[in-house]
């Protein structure tokens, strides 16, 4: 049987993990006719989107709260660790989770899934919205509308395929990274100060992150077949 | 059109990290709006917060953190800001429309030097930035750096070191560098600007124009 809005709401924070959340993943997969697929980072042959991708669009298109909460008990958890890791205390951190679970509700129908995947477009929301709670500072962003924007060059047909991968591509070019290199681009993420704060907390000279980055921002563009110059 | 002179891939990585200054950021967004590569490569570097968002451990969160935000779906969201529309503000794109309290020409320009002007939009933690308007064929002033320099070609273009920089195109300057940019001769040449410290003029002309300290 499909679970209901009130049994998922029936899991409380301290019993729920990844794997029933996964399992009720699979369900509405099932329930639907689609595949079911073994993990959630998978990609679906026929859309090319992950499972997570599918319960955004959900959200997007019907205003599905079971789809929302499937949602929320996965990244919630997640996203106060990526606030608590940005120094912020416990409290705060939680808050900021929930905000950025109530604006990716209301910003889903921008959610383009031929663009991003949702852990990508959620890691977003939540990083704009920390920006704009936080330090109270706007987020400077591209408007797609924009007739002053420069259009991409119209993608080969095999390149489309690539974008909703990825996600996949870009996770199996980080595995290609040095230790010292992932250090520093995982570091990139969790703090306020460009660089300096890493450079400080590894105790290396700033110049020494910023080559260790370049090198991983390089080999990553070229396991991907994007090494322009 | 598309740009020759990128900003690095640090100030790529903090902008999609999150970390950048808004002043820094600004420009990144607005070069961003005039350059494909880049914005692929913020792509990417989203696409690696993303999947580190997924391999994170989750916290604990509190009993009701699901509940009370089921409970606020339904509540009216704050209306959005509307974006500044193009008009009276020809080419520039739309991050740095949002950040102009007027028209091009309606902006509180001040003199800076002979046949240059400049107008500051933001100032956030210590870094500032300004759009620079140069004449046609000006030079700026000999100058040095108390810190770094980023500039973008907004409109026309600008020769330095031995470089052409047009239109996208993003110049750095460090605390080494003493320069003198120039102007090309065909058009009014538009820079948005960032600056983390004022510039140290040098030379005779740095004495005699004084405005230029509160660059
Ligand atoms: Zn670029």
């Amino acid at each position: 049987m499909a679970p209901d809005m009130g049994s998922a709401l029936a899991f409380s924070f301290g019993s729920i993990d990844d794997v029933h959340v996964i399992d009720m993943m699979r369900r509405r997969v099932e329930e639907k006719g689609g595949a079911v697929p073994d993990q959630i980072r998978s990609v679906e042959p026929e859309t090319g989107a992950t499972p997570m991708s599918e319960l955004l669009v959900a959200v997007a298109q019907s205003g599905d709260r079971q789809a929302f909460a499937l949602l929320f008990q996965y990244y919630a958890p997640r996203l106060k660790t990526y606030m608590r890791k940005l120094g912020t205390e416990d409290a705060v951190a939680e808050e900021l989770a929930q905000e950025a679970m109530l604006a990716v509700w209301r910003k889903a129908a921008s959610f383009d899934p031929g663009r991003a995947n949702a852990g990508t477009w959620i890691f977003a929301v939540a990083r704009n919205l920390r920006i704009d709670m936080l330090r109270k500072e706007k987020r400077p962003e591209i408007d797609l509308d924009d007739p002053e924007l420069v259009p991409d060059p119209a993608p080969r047909a095999d390149e489309v395929m690539a974008t909703q991968q990825s996600e996949s591509r870009v996770r199996a070019a980080m595995c290609g990274l040095s230790a010292e290199q992932t250090e520093v681009v995982t570091l990139s993420f969790y703090e306020d100060t460009p660089h300096a704060e890493i450079a400080a907390r590894l105790k290396i000279p700033l110049g020494t992150v910023k080559s260790r980055l370049r090198l991983a921002m390089k080999r990553i563009r070229s396991e991907l077949g994007d090494d322009q110059p | 059109m598309s740009a020759t002179f990128h900003p690095t891939d640090e100030l790529l990585v903090a902008y999609g990290a999150g970390s950048l200054d808004e002043a820094s950021a600004l420009l990144v967004a607005t070069h961003l709006a005039l350059c494909p590569r880049c914005r692929a490569e913020v792509a990417r570097i989203e696409t690696l917060g993303g999947a580190m968002i997924e391999d994170l451990p989750p916290a604990d969160l509190g009993a009701d953190a699901l509940a009370s935000v089921l409970a606020r779906l339904d509540l009216p969201p704050s209306p959005p800001k509307p974006r500044r529309p193009a008009v009276g503000s020809p080419g520039l794109p739309a991050p740095l429309r949002d950040y102009l309290p007027a028209e091009m020409e309606a902006l509180p320009w001040k003199r800076l030097a002979a046949g240059i002007e400049q107008v500051v939009l933001l100032q956030a933690r210590g870094i500032r930035a300004r759009l620079l308007r140069i004449g046609a064929g000006i030079a700026v002033p000999e100058h040095g750096h108390g810190g770094m320099e980023l500039t973008m070609v907004l409109q026309g273009g600008f020769a330095d070191q031995g470089q052409g920089y047009a239109r996208g195109d993003v110049a750095m300057a460090d605390r080494q560098l003493v320069h003198s940019p120039v102007a090309d001769r065909s058009e009014t040449c538009l820079c948005l600007a960032v600056t983390d410290a004022p510039l140290k003029l040098t030379g005779l002309v740095g004495l005699l124009v004084n405005p230029f300290l509160d660059l």
